[in-house]
């Protein structure tokens, strides 16, 4: 008997853990699945109304902003954090003095809440006392900055402060990367009569393709999942010209009680993510194999 | 290449990375001065201009009596509401965790792997998929708007990266070393309480600063789950930059994100190594 306990053990302290995430994560997916299907509003409701939630929410011009903003902010945000994270690291690689004090100034604002960042932001970007008064000081008088309170213009400074936020974290991706790669190979290239930039762009930027891989991963993935930052930058507005879709949802799930678009915009989000993951893990567990 | 090609490419490259250092920095100097001038300063002055005379009523004023909607009690107590959240879910799912780990890499029963992997995919799920079904539990089990409340949440949403990193620390680990430990008699808990314990202290590290970081800056779950006198500092900070009683206080605000961000900062100044790491481990997870 003892024993048998004892062979159970490890069962048995994986068994909460277990019981939690089919109930939390599989179970309540299924829930939020099944209420996007139902008509709820202010209560959960159980009446099957096919995709009638969908079609609300696709019909919904707000939701349309949020879809379009969502692409807006995804592709500048990956490409500007790319940019920056591989250019500080390909410099940084470059035998510096003071690397480490470098990188823990990149890397800082990783430490910091999206809030934090969104309050600081919004200040510096304030139209009339923030950057446009201080170019104004600076003698050009008619310099106008009001991106925050401009409709057209509110989702670029999003992109500005994510990527102030995230792009030291690209390169200390893309720095692990390069510390990877064999001096060998490029001490072989540069015998050969390779030229530095030549060296990088075709030997060294080819092999950085994991990294690529991942960041992309990891910077869709926050993307996607950005709603503190909206909140505390612009709150969405003005109007909701800067929502992202988790703040739509968040609006209205829990303000304006529309259960049933709001679960089904998070059902929308859910299958954004997987679109991204499931190719991801497949090449990476197919590389495994290998 | 000539030396002064290279001297030219040095000085370029010094540049750059010096500038965006500035960049970088920029927000916190200027989050910094305007919290230490006074109002009327930072009207006729601009934003990068050092205060005339160093102020601290912005700081006093933010800690114990700016406005976060009706209530003017300053951030003090949602500062602490953050303590008290942020301590047992960090405890508790680094805790879980280590088992979850010791489990998952040593002691792998029939299925093991499938629930690690199931486990996994709890790493990537926009939570705004769980938020709802999440609210109904809370209030079902009474625990809406309280700290238990979201400490729970925190922990089951954490266990998840905790199991990660642990299992991902442990599975290094041969397994030779158990079945010689089993071979003289040692059972579960005495290999992990005397062997794989005393080994975890880099990891240990590393899930601690990674879930204080995340469950400090946490603002969705904050946000939903919490009630007017439970809620974490971020959205206290977020109420706080919000209301608008009277003229706004940029001084203020910047005080109190200063203030909210300070606990992350510094753990990230002192532990700068096991935060990368961490960051790294946990990379594919966002």
């Amino acid at each position: 008997m003892f024993k048998y306990l004892e062979n159970q053990l490890p069962k048995l302290v994986m068994a909460p853990t277990a019981i939690a995430m089919f109930v939390c994560m599989y179970g309540f997916i299924a829930w939020t699945v099944g209420l996007s299907f139902t008509k709820s509003r202010m209560m959960p409701q159980w009446d099957f109304v096919g995709l009638m939630q969908y079609e609300k929410l696709f019909a919904n011009p707000r939701w349309m902003v949020a879809l379009d903003n969502l692409w807006i902010f995804t592709f500048l945000f990956i490409v500007i954090s790319l940019f920056i994270g591989l250019m500080l690291a390909i410099f940084l690689d470059r035998n510096v003095r003071a690397e480490g004090a470098l990188r823990t100034i990149y890397l800082y604002p990783m430490a910091i809440s999206f809030v934090v960042t969104g309050t600081a932001w919004k200040w510096i970007l304030n139209p009339g006392l923030g950057i446009e008064k201080l170019v104004r000081d600076l003698g050009f008088t008619d310099f106008e900055f009001r991106w925050l309170v401009d409709q057209d213009m509110a989702i670029y400074t999003i992109v500005i402060a994510a990527v102030w936020q995230s792009s030291g974290f690209v390169m200390a991706m893309f720095l692990a990367g390069l510390r990877g790669i064999d001096d060998n190979l490029i001490k072989a290239a540069q015998i050969d009569g390779a030229s530095t930039t030549r060296t990088y762009w075709h030997i060294i930027l080819p092999m950085m393709k994991p990294v690529f891989f991942g960041a992309i991963v990891v910077l869709s993935h926050i993307a996607i999942k950005s709603f503190d930052l909206v909140q505390a930058l612009t709150g969405g507005g003005p109007g909701y010209a800067s929502d992202l879709p988790a703040n739509f949802m968040y609006t209205f799930a829990f303000n304006r009680a529309q259960m049933g678009v709001g679960a089904a915009s998070a059902v929308i989000m859910l299958c954004g993510v997987l679109a991204i993951l499931v190719p991801y893990l497949y090449s990476e567990l197919r590389s495994d194999k290998q | 290449m000539s030396s002064m090609n290279l001297r030219l490419g040095r000085t370029l490259i010094y540049t750059l990375l010096i500038g965006f250092a500035l960049i970088y920095l920029a927000p916190l100097y200027v989050m910094l001065v305007t919290s230490l001038k006074d109002i009327e300063e930072i009207r006729s002055g601009n934003l990068i201009a050092l205060p005339e005379h160093i102020n601290f009523s912005a700081w006093v004023k933010a800690w114990n009596s700016a406005c976060t909607g009706s209530e003017c009690e300053g951030l003090a107590p949602y500062f602490w509401n953050s303590v008290r959240i942020v301590i047992p879910a960090v405890l508790i799912s680094t805790i879980i965790g280590a088992c979850n780990g010791y489990v998952l890499a040593q002691w792998q029963f029939k299925g093991s792997n499938m629930l690690f992997g199931a486990l996994l995919f709890g790493c990537f799920i926009p939570f705004q998929v769980i938020l709802l079904p999440m609210a109904k539990l809370l209030a079902w089990l009474g625990l809406a708007n309280t700290v238990v409340g979201l400490v729970g949440v925190h922990v089951v949403y954490g266990i998840t990266f905790t199991t990660l990193f642990f299992r991902n620390y442990y599975v290094a680990i041969p397994n030779e070393l158990v079945r010689a430990a089993r071979l003289d008699g040692a059972g579960f808990f005495a290999i992990f309480w005397r062997i794989f314990l005393p080994m975890s202290t880099p990891i240990f590290v590393v899930t601690v600063i990674w879930q204080f970081t995340q469950i400090w800056n946490d603002f969705l779950f904050g946000v939903v789950y919490s009630g007017p006198g439970t809620q974490p500092i971020t959205v206290a900070l977020n109420n706080l930059v919000n209301t608008s009683v009277g003229g706004k206080e940029y001084n203020v605000d910047m005080a109190a994100a200063i203030i909210a961000a300070l606990p992350t900062l510094l753990v990230y100044l002192v532990a700068g190594k096991y935060f990368v790491r961490g960051l790294t481990a946990g990379a594919v997870k966002g």
